[in-house]
């Protein structure tokens, strides 16, 4: 996974080392929400939730999206999929664009590229039953005969871990855990090359999300499909991911393999995630770094470096200037964008 | 010397809460659930304690229930004791409840959008409290108020006062929620996940905050979460729940350097961890929590416990002290 330079342009697709080409490419993309209220109704502000971020993705791998709430992760992850389109920049699935595709194109790249949802509550329809829930996508795409779909959402279960029972049943005789299962059937449906998995597990209690995060992991090795895992929970992260990234209002802060982000970590808004989190060990005593304030709005975003009014590191150029991904310490693949990190 | 002797006995009474066979009851459309089935524990006086488990297990329901804030209908209470310094909580009136809660007894929740109103300002709500359970003006409650804004750690208190729950944010509610609660000095702060609503650098803020206050107010704490992290860090002893009982219950470094119980073994093992070494597999607990309308007769874990015998199927084990340690556990085979 690497950055894809901004000089360099999108003209080219973007190889790999090995020379093959990245399942998905994201090339400085953009979202922003256009505020009513101005005068003839013309939109007075943006609310910039992704502002210019871009990274590539090859078969088979995960990479793991952490940020705090309203730092714009999900937003990317619909921004890629198109189900909110972008404002601005490309993506391209197998080097070809989404955004030169028609409805129909569109609609058929989609057969690749699959969400799970984080409330499996509210994402599966409390009126059909689990057999129409899983098979919807292969009805929409009108693959195989009704007794080919029959079999297939029957495999599909068995993937996932549930009984066959389970087929006539509705999502409110199951658990929370079992119902993500069903989600991640449906994901599954159309054996995509590319789920997006929008913090799958958060509303999930620990003994089950575990199931869930193993279930991942072994669709992943199975199936070859990449991921890109979002989630604000830094251990989930780590233990599904190949690579990571650290959004933070809009932007990624800092991105490296999973191994050398946590070993080590270079943005201070990393460093400071990374000794926030709880470890359950009363042995263990916490070194935190104290951030204070809080995330500023999205709607006005602090000149310079996003995190420079909670950075406890912060120097002049960082009210100023915005700081560029750029190659930090350490790895080939480990960006940073803060001044400090030469 | 009155101070001193007052002192002392604090400490040798140290026995603040003690509940006792608790059995709570909510009636369904399906029949009755049984949320809490016979929880005993006591809490000392200046003394923190978790109360973990997962969604459903009963420990919000065991919260309520020491503040008398059990629904009803559907809920009661159905047996046992709740003392709050010898005095039976769950044989009093309302009213009398009413001069209790806020005052001996506070309580935050997960969701402080939803615990403050919010067509009132923040400084109307806190002067509410204030005044409810002191003999105080409203210019002393609102210098009270502020007092209270700025030991939570929030800038600008005399400004913030003015302002709606909705002009605040998450971390910025869940401190309000704080200073409300501890505004007039409770002994005992039930806190019902008050952290899992935000995020995790406002999180570490806010327990640092809550910690900070409660050895500065000498108050005692139980401190409700499925978060064993937070546990690690905040408590002094934690008691493990399932499906309404308490299956473990230890000091915190006895809990997580030796889970007796299987179910807080494989709770322990199954929380991705921050390390070195990226596990293959986590290991996981198999199975399911049970349906509460369809508890198993004996243990409430034999289904999904891999060291179950004949006998946890019939009876249910009772929590009992495990010899030369300071852990109880509810298990026919500890670890």
């Amino acid at each position: 996974m690497t950055p894809i330079d901004a000089n360099l342009g999108f003209k080219q697709s973007q190889l790999t080392e090995d020379g093959s080409q990245p399942l998905l490419e994201v090339h400085e993309l953009k979202k922003y929400f256009p505020l009513q209220g101005g005068l003839f109704g013309r939109p007075r502000q943006h609310l910039k939730a992704v502002d210019g971020v871009s990274f590539s993705l090859n078969r088979g791998r995960t990479l793991g999206l952490v940020g705090e709430s309203g730092c714009g992760k999900s937003t990317l992850g619909r921004a890629i999929l198109y189900l909110q389109p972008p404002s601005a920049g490309q993506v391209r699935l197998r080097g070809q664009p989404l955004s030169s595709l028609s409805n129909a194109g569109l609609m058929a790249a989609r057969r690749d590229m699959q969400i799970i949802f984080q409330d499996p509550y509210a994402s599966l329809s409390p009126r059909r039953t689990v057999a129409q829930i899983i098979r919807e996508p292969l009805d929409v795409h009108r693959i195989g005969n009704s007794a080919e779909r029959r079999e297939r959402v029957e495999e599909l279960l068995t993937i996932v871990g549930m009984r066959q029972n389970s087929l006539n049943r509705y999502p409110h005789e199951f658990s929370g855990g079992q119902r993500q299962r069903i989600g991640i059937a449906r994901a599954l449906a159309l054996n995509p090359k590319f789920i997006v998995a929008d913090e799958p597990v958060s509303a999930l209690d620990v003994s089950v999300q575990s199931q869930v995060l193993n279930l991942i992991d072994r669709l992943k090795a199975e199936q070859n499909i990449a991921f890109l895992f979002i989630s604000h929970d830094l251990a989930v992260i780590q233990h599904v991911s190949d690579d990571v990234a650290v959004m933070y209002l809009g932007k990624i802060v800092e991105q490296a393999s999973a191994r050398d982000i946590y070993a080590h970590p270079q943005h201070p808004y990393t460093r400071a995630l990374l000794s926030a989190i709880p470890v359950p060990d009363p042995r263990h005593k916490a070194q935190r770094i104290a951030l204070t304030g809080d995330v500023p709005s999205p709607l006005n975003p602090p000149a310079g470096c996003p995190f420079h009014a909670r950075c406890p590191v912060v120097t002049e150029l960082c009210r100023t200037d915005v700081p560029q991904l750029k190659p930090g310490k350490g790895e080939a693949t480990h960006f940073v964008a803060c001044h400090l990190v030469e | 010397m009155i101070a001193m002797t007052a002192k002392a006995r604090a400490k040798s009474s140290d026995i603040l809460l003690s509940v006792r066979d608790l059995v709570v009851e909510f009636a369904t459309d399906q029949g009755i659930v049984r949320a809490v089935d016979g929880v005993s524990f006591t809490i000392k006086a200046g003394e923190t304690v978790g109360l973990v488990g997962e969604s459903g297990c009963g420990k919000t329901v065991t919260g309520l229930a020491i503040l008398g804030l059990i629904p009803s209908p559907p809920g009661r209470i159905v047996s046992g004791s709740i003392e709050l310094q010898g005095q039976d909580l769950t044989q009093l009136s309302e009213p009398e409840l009413r001069k209790i809660r806020g005052s001996e007894i506070s309580m935050i929740f997960q969701e402080p959008m939803t615990a403050l109103n919010p067509v009132f300002r923040i400084g109307s709500q806190m002067i509410d409290v204030l005044r409810r359970h002191q003999q105080l003006s409203k210019r002393q409650a609102h210098a009270a108020a502020i007092e209270m804004l700025a030991k939570v750690g929030i800038p600008d208190p005399a400004v913030r006062i003015e302002e709606y729950p909705h002009q605040l944010s998450g971390g910025m509610r869940q401190r309000v929620m704080i200073a409300m609660a501890l505004s007039c000095g409770p002994k005992l702060l039930i806190a019902d996940e008050p952290t899992t609503a935000l995020d995790v650098t406002t999180q570490a803020q806010v327990i640092e905050q809550i910690i900070k206050l409660q050895s500065e107010f000498g108050m005692a704490m139980i401190l409700i979460t499925h978060d064993l992290g937070v546990v690690a860090e905040t408590c002094r002893q934690a008691i493990v729940m399932y499906c309404g009982s308490v299956l473990e219950n230890a000091p915190v470094t006895e809990l997580f350097a030796h889970p007796r119980h299987p179910y807080t073994l494989g709770l322990l093992g199954s929380i991705p961890r921050l390390q070195a070494d990226r596990q293959t597999k986590l290991p996981i607990i198999s199975g399911m929590v049970p349906d509460l309308l369809h508890l198993p007769s004996g243990c409430r874990f034999a289904d999904r416990c891999n060291k179950v015998m004949q006998q946890c199927r019939q009876q249910r084990p009772l929590l009992g002290a495990l010899p030369d340690t300071s852990t109880k556990v509810a298990c026919y085979d500890p670890h």
